[in-house]
């Protein structure tokens, strides 16, 4: 038999279509703000690139931030699409060290949707706010044809205030910082997938949504050597950590073995070809602080019962700007790549 | 995590590497054939950790990787056609075809639904009497018993609004094809644990035999990997050539007989194209006649598209193990998961989406720990 002959493809890949990766909060995500958005948009506050913006009204520093929910199913263990879309806000606006004060909501309605229903989604959304302790003080409301939407979307916008001297910024990261995470990772994601496909664990997988202000509040008043909070949503910790490695030109080095991942949302990541790494949280962040506070740091963080979990991941390097990457159990570096869009269950 | 934990561990691990290194009196150059192993391999840097003597190269066992190109095209077709539902396993949606990928499809309106199993298909088909509901069945003997059970089923429930779109590609005769080339470098094959746990390993005894190379059924944990590799190790310095298993927790001799059985009674031995590769003698599957009425191929007419592969990538190469994906020099720059050239860096199975997801920066990459 000759050599082997082998050869490989180049395929024309389209760009001109939105594709779900689009939404993924990976790099297509990134490209779609960089190419479309942004130039379009341009000023200096957006330009910052992180989860809220933040401006002076008079003398008060003011934090904005908007989001849209179309999880699906719409309820789920531990929480809904009123409550998430509650959360989601809230913590963007805790995020940037705000005090969430104001909402709006918006209900995109498809033609047909159960008013008992949207009657239970409003009360959720109502519970969750009253509990954050911020108000939904206007809305807006649009009904569309049957088949142009999928039962219900909600869009939050928050406004909140940031107290002086609190300064957070994905840009803001220095060598040396350590990186601490609140608690256990993937458990949103991993709830969501297993009301979506039906799975099923002996201890069923809760949602973590959560309002994260109040612990962020503890924080800040423990230290304000706390250079960035993301909270990790939408693409997981690595899309978190790969943005501030990327907006603050370091390198972010974790160490696997400190990673906190349920026995329940490791299976069902081993079973269905995922990363926890990329798995959405919706009730959990990240902080790079001053190594030098972090201890005192994830003491005050275990004290609130959002925070009992927390710990230090990793550090903040001055090597491979850019770069997240991972000290392996068997003490290999790999990289921890962020994902170009949502994650494809393996075939086998 | 029982069956996980023991098999991630940092002290049985280390305790194999140390015995690797105290095996190895010379070079071997040795080959994982399934893309799962690849990936544990890259994520846990196995191959730093063995060192330079043992070199590992990246088989062909991705099934992603190896569907050609007029597959992906004829699953475009028909995903495209009105009515139809197209169902397939994830990580087949970003597989570039001529024109484009499944989710290009889904974008422009087509149903295109990810199954984790073929059996939600032949759900949907009954829940849609009216609607045409095709199953991308492609893979190895690994997913071979379940999308035949999915037709065997299917014709049981009467349907006749289920099809498959078949590419079923076998292991054994992709080795015989890498052993019988004259760039052949492989001294020592790691077999698929997954595909064994259908098939057994007495596949295997004919090539061992045959080329006088050892073969050792691996797990695809890094301890199960370590302990493949060190027992290759042990074969190629005694100068034996046996099968061996190191799976044997999952996998026996005669493999998984009821599976073989629904596999030999759906699926018959056929001719398959592989992707990068080419036609490989009787080295796949496909429906047998008398289930003609589930082959997609018939119903919708597109047994004969066909689709030519221009040689641009080096998949061709690396599949051989020949190069490295990093020797590729559009990786990472041309070629990227966002906007794969080919089909290896499309599944996270695939060597250069390996390479690519945990190793592009290995060059500068110090410890900071």
């Amino acid at each position: 038999m000759s050599a082997l002959t082998m050869s490989c493809p180049i395929p024309a890949v389209a760009r001109d279509h939105v594709s779900l990766g689009h939404g993924s909060g990976g790099k297509l995500s990134a490209e779609l703000m960089r190419e479309i958005f942004l130039p379009a948009f341009r000023n200096e506050t957006l330009e910052r690139l992180e989860d809220q913006a933040s401006f002076s009204l008079g003398t008060t520093r003011v934090a904005m931030t908007t989001d849209s929910f179309v999880v699906k199913p719409l309820f789920f263990r531990g929480g809904d699409i009123g409550s998430l879309a509650v959360h989601g806000t809230v913590n963007d606006l805790a995020m940037g060290g705000a005090l969430p004060l104001y909402l709006s909501t918006a209900f995109i309605i498809e033609e047909g949707f159960p008013m008992e229903t949207l009657r239970r989604i409003a009360a959720s959304l109502g519970r969750a706010a009253s509990a954050c302790g911020v108000q939904v003080v206007t809305g807006d409301t649009k009904v569309v044809d049957k088949g142009s939407g999928d039962g219900v979307f909600i869009n939050t916008t928050g406004v909140g205030v940031i107290a002086d001297g609190v300064n957070l910024s994905a840009s803001g990261a220095r060598p040396g910082d350590a990186v601490i995470l609140s608690g256990f990772i993937g458990d949103h994601g991993i709830a969501i997938l297993a009301e979506r496909e039906g799975l099923e664990f002996d201890s069923p997988v809760e949602s973590d949504s959560a309002p994260l202000h109040t612990l962020v509040g503890e924080m800040l008043q423990t230290t304000r050597a706390i250079r960035c909070l993301r909270d990790p949503t939408r693409g997981g910790v690595s899309s978190s950590l790969n943005e501030i490695a990327g907006q603050s030109r370091v390198g972010i080095a974790l160490d696997e073995a400190a990673i906190p991942v349920r026995e329940e949302v490791r299976g069902a990541c081993e079973m269905l070809g995922l990363d926890p790494l990329y798995v959405a949280n919706e009730g959990k962040l990240l902080a790079i602080v001053d190594a030098a506070v972090a201890d005192e740091l994830v003491a005050a963080m275990r004290r609130h019962p959002l925070g009992r979990d927390a710990r230090r991941i990793g550090i903040v390097t001055e090597s491979d700007p850019g770069w997240v990457t991972l000290r392996t159990l068997l003490g290999t570096t790999r990289i921890v790549d962020m994902l170009a869009g949502d994650q494809l269950p393996r075939i086998c | 995590m029982r069956y996980i934990d023991e098999y991630r561990d940092p002290k049985i691990a280390q305790a194999l590497v140390d015995r690797i290194h105290a095996q190895v009196t010379k070079p071997w150059v040795l080959m994982e054939i399934c893309g799962g192993q690849t990936h544990t391999l890259m994520r846990y840097g196995i191959d730093e950790l063995i060192g330079e003597k043992v070199e590992l190269v990246h088989g062909p066992g991705c099934p992603v990787c190896v569907t050609p190109i007029e597959i992906v095209d004829k699953a475009v077709e028909i995903a495209s056609r009105p009515g139809v539902i197209f169902v397939s396993y994830g990580d087949m949606l970003r597989v570039p075809g001529t024109r484009c990928d499944l989710f290009r499809v889904k974008a422009e309106g087509g149903d295109v639904r990810i199954a984790y199993s073929p059996m939600e298909a032949v759900k949907i088909a009954q829940n849609n009497p009216t609607r045409q509901v095709v199953f991308f069945g492609i893979g190895f003997e690994t997913t071979a018993p379940a999308n035949a059970m999915a037709v065997w089923r299917a014709r049981e429930l009467g349907l006749t609004n289920f099809s498959e779109l078949v590419s079923h590609v076998l292991v054994p005769p992709a080795i015989r094809l890498l052993l019988n080339s004259p760039s052949n470098r492989v001294q020592g094959f790691i077999a698929p644990g997954h595909v064994c746990t259908i098939m057994g390993y007495w596949e295997y005894k004919a090539l061992v035999d045959e080329f006088h190379v050892p073969i050792v059924v691996g797990g695809f944990e890094p301890v199960d990997l370590l302990e493949a590799i060190s027992m290759l190790a042990a074969q190629l310095e005694e100068g034996r050539a046996e099968v061996e298993n190191q799976y044997a927790r999952t996998v026996s001799f005669e493999g998984n007989r009821a599976a073989q059985r629904i596999v030999e009674q759906v699926f018959e031995v056929a001719d398959r194209k592989w992707r990068g590769i080419g036609a490989i003698p009787m080295s796949g599957l496909r429906l047998r006649p008398e289930f003609a009425a589930f082959d997609a191929e018939k119903i919708f007419d597109v047994e004969a598209m066909e689709a030519p592969e221009p040689a641009e990538c080096i998949s061709a190469q690396v599949l051989q193990g020949l190069k490295k994906p990093v020797d590729c020099p559009a990786f990472g720059t041309r070629c990227s998961p966002e906007r794969p050239l080919g089909a290896p860096m499309v599944s996270t199975e695939g060597a250069c989406a390996a390479y690519y997801q945990y190793r592009r920066h290995a060059a500068s990459l110090v410890c900071v720990q």
